[in-house]
């Protein structure tokens, strides 16, 4: 099967009176990495599962390598499918689970072993092909589950939170072992998950979603430097960004002022003319800089909590008008809680939004 | 300084039998003596001759144990007219057993496979109905049955009775592989959907094999409900293939002159004896299938 692109267009689905997906527009190139990302309840399964056939939709079109395949059977859309619960037939052998959809279509007998061998090999899967799921172990389970999906050589594959299963050492594993995948095939895969993390290091392209709307779709990068809206921007990104109410106010130069703080904007890349207004600041922790106490850009703050995370040490500071936010600092980091330190926020790596459509400004 | 000798720590099992564990004990023993004794009764009265019966002493132990009476319920017994003993009933009960469950089984699980996995439209309602229909009593059917196999030609006859058995066991075995089914993670269903399986093919490869527990829990049901089943098989099973619980009556209910107590009583064992047999060879199956089923995963 040759590799698709897939596009959908205006694509409406509900359940009963329940509208979940309503006149959405997506695009995936062919041998594109896209990620739906966003969290329960926001729709991200419901397409995949309509790319792949398997609900019914309201109206609008799915077309997967040019062809209309809306109304198609699921085995008739060049599609393979990987699922969170691994969904493995437990009565089959690892080789029968495998080769069973290409069985069910009549593929000749040494087609199929040469596909299955494959697959194996590329997943290290060999000395297990005899082994029943029962007898796996939860990543060898999910790598049967890639496997079978590979052996249908289909034109999309789609991955449904295959990860959220594991414990977090396997599911940082197998997560190198996709995009390795990836690169190595070059075929279309979309891929949905909540966890933020999974969608950074494998997408070509991010689409976050939330009440079955795609908020923005974007490279990773994008995404996570210049969120078009707080959704996006606290979404993204652990520890999350930080956020500091406020307003805008132009005088000499633009600035942000919150209480008796004032954060310059000179260098910030504004989308519309700015204009006197309550925004909201957004920061991530790591953007963060430790400054001299006479920057005349500088914040003062008090050092709540301090939380070592190894490589790096996260520290939660409060401003004198109460707001908290966190910050990014290395290891050695000589801080005590109760001391006064004084942070700058850099214009190029800030985020401002409107304070009431939470829309980027 | 020296070391002060520690007392020993003294926490002490406690007594194992206390007065109220020897109460429920006794209570046990005597509620499994109460449903013995009828079991020890004709065990032992299938053994004695009619001399020794007619004494009187209903619990003592046969003096000269025979198995004439079980000889002469399975080969000469008159059931009716005729006097081949319980050997036919117990043929036709086989008869009649095989088919309907091996049907009964295959036509519930592939209800309740639809019914759980393919959202059909109405499958709520359908099955509500058929659980509802499954709590009116079978009397009430009977007679429309019966009008209704004489006019399609059917009449009384094996196929008659495969299919009434078939029909009644359908709401409990739709219930019982509908609930398993729809216990199964669905992310199953949709695998074997891209994987190209249609509807019989998920139910016969995929869903079929894993319900084994179901199907033993089946299994057990049906064959001791069909093979007690009196009225059904004495109404449409006709006059040649009597169901073994009939012949059983006939022989216990018309007898001439003296009761032949000993064979009546080895005549009901042997009747008895496929339920036992099947009780007691797969409890473990049946309680490990019921808690399959209530239990996901």
């Amino acid at each position: 099967m040759q590799k698709s692109n897939v596009d959908i267009r205006s694509l409406q689905i509900g359940f009963g009176g329940l509208k979940v997906l309503e006149n959405l527009n997506l695009h995936v190139e062919t041998s594109e990495f896209l990620v739906l990302l966003g969290p329960s309840g926001c729709g991200k399964s419901t397409l995949l599962n309509a790319i792949a056939g398997l609900i019914e939709v309201r109206g609008g079109e799915i077309q997967i390598g040019g062809r209309d395949v809306t109304w198609a059977e699921p085995k008739d859309r060049g599609i393979a499918m990987v699922f969170q619960s691994y969904a493995l037939y437990p009565r089959m052998s690892v080789r029968r689970n495998m080769s069973f959809g290409l069985t069910v279509a009549g593929t000749p007998r040494d087609e199929i072993e040469r596909r299955v061998g494959e697959a194996a090999q590329m997943l290290r899967l060999t000395s297990l092909l005899d082994r029943r799921p029962s007898e796996l172990s939860g990543g060898q389970r999910q790598r049967v589950a890639i496997g079978r999906a590979l052996v249908r050589h289909a034109g999309v594959y789609l991955f449904d939170e295959p990860l959220s299963n594991l414990d977090a050492q396997l599911r940082a594993e197998l997560r190198v072992e996709i995009k390795r995948l990836h690169a190595r095939l070059g075929a279309t895969m979309i891929y949905v998950t909540h966890d933020q993390i999974e969608a950074l290091t494998l997408a070509d392209r991010i689409a976050v979603m939330q009440g079955g709307v795609i908020q923005q779709l974007d490279t990773p990068k994008k995404i996570y430097r210049e969120p078009v809206n707080r959704f996006v921007a606290s979404f993204v990104g652990s520890p999350a960004m930080n956020f500091i109410p406020g307003r805008l106010a132009r005088g000499s130069e633009i600035a942000f002022i919150a209480g008796v703080n004032r954060v310059s904007l000179n260098g910030y890349a504004f989308r519309s003319q700015p204009t006197d207004a309550p925004a909201v600041l957004g920061i991530r922790p790591e953007h963060i800089e430790l400054t001299a106490a006479n920057d005349p850009s500088s914040v003062s703050a008090r050092i709540e909590m301090v939380e070592p995370m190894g490589a790096d040490t996260l520290i939660w500071c409060r401003l004198a008008d109460g707001t908290a936010f966190s910050f990014r600092h290395d290891a050695d980091a000589q801080v005590r809680v109760g001391d006064t330190l004084t942070v700058c926020f850099p214009a190029d790596a800030l985020s401002l939004f409107d304070e009431t459509s939470g829309q980027r400004l | 300084m020296t070391a002060v000798a520690q007392p020993l720590p003294a926490a002490r099992r406690p007594k194992r039998m206390t007065a109220a564990r020897w109460g429920l004990y006794a209570f046990i023993f005597v509620t499994a003596l109460y449903f013995l004794l009828p079991l020890y009764v004709m065990v032992v009265t299938s053994l004695k001759p009619m001399a020794e019966i007619r004494q009187g002493n209903l619990l003592a132990l046969p003096a000269a144990p025979s198995i004439d009476a079980w000889i002469k319920a399975w080969t000469s017994a008159c059931t009716g007219l005729t006097c081949q003993g319980i050997k036919i009933g117990f043929l036709n009960s086989l008869r009649i057993l095989v088919p309907s469950v091996v049907i009964s089984i295959l036509v519930g699980s592939l209800t309740g496979y639809a019914l759980s996995l393919w959202r059909v439209r109405g499958a709520n309602i359908l099955f509500g109905a058929m659980m509802v229909v499954a709590f009116i009593p079978y009397q009430v059917f009977i007679y429309p049955l019966v009008r209704v196999f004489s006019f399609t030609g059917l009449g009384q006859s094996l196929s008659t009775i495969v299919i009434i058995h078939t029909i009644f066991g359908l709401p409990t075995m739709t219930l019982l592989f509908r609930n398993y089914f729809a216990s199964l993670p669905v992310e199953l269903f949709k695998a074997a959907r891209v994987d190209g399986a249609g509807f019989y093919q998920i139910y016969a490869r995929i869903m079929m094999p894993m319900a084994t527990p179901m199907i033993v829990v089946a299994v057990i049901l049906q064959t001791t409900g069909i093979w007690n089943d009196f009225i059904l098989g004495l109404v449409f099973a006709g006059r040649d293939n009597l169901p073994m619980t009939v012949q059983l009556n006939n022989i216990v209910n018309s007898t001439q002159g003296e009761r032949a107590y000993n064979v009546d009583m080895a005549a009901t064992l042997l009747t008895a004896l496929l339920p036992l047999v099947v009780y007691f060879g797969s409890g473990r199956w049946f309680v490990r299938g019921i808690a399959a089923g209530a239990v996901k995963g």
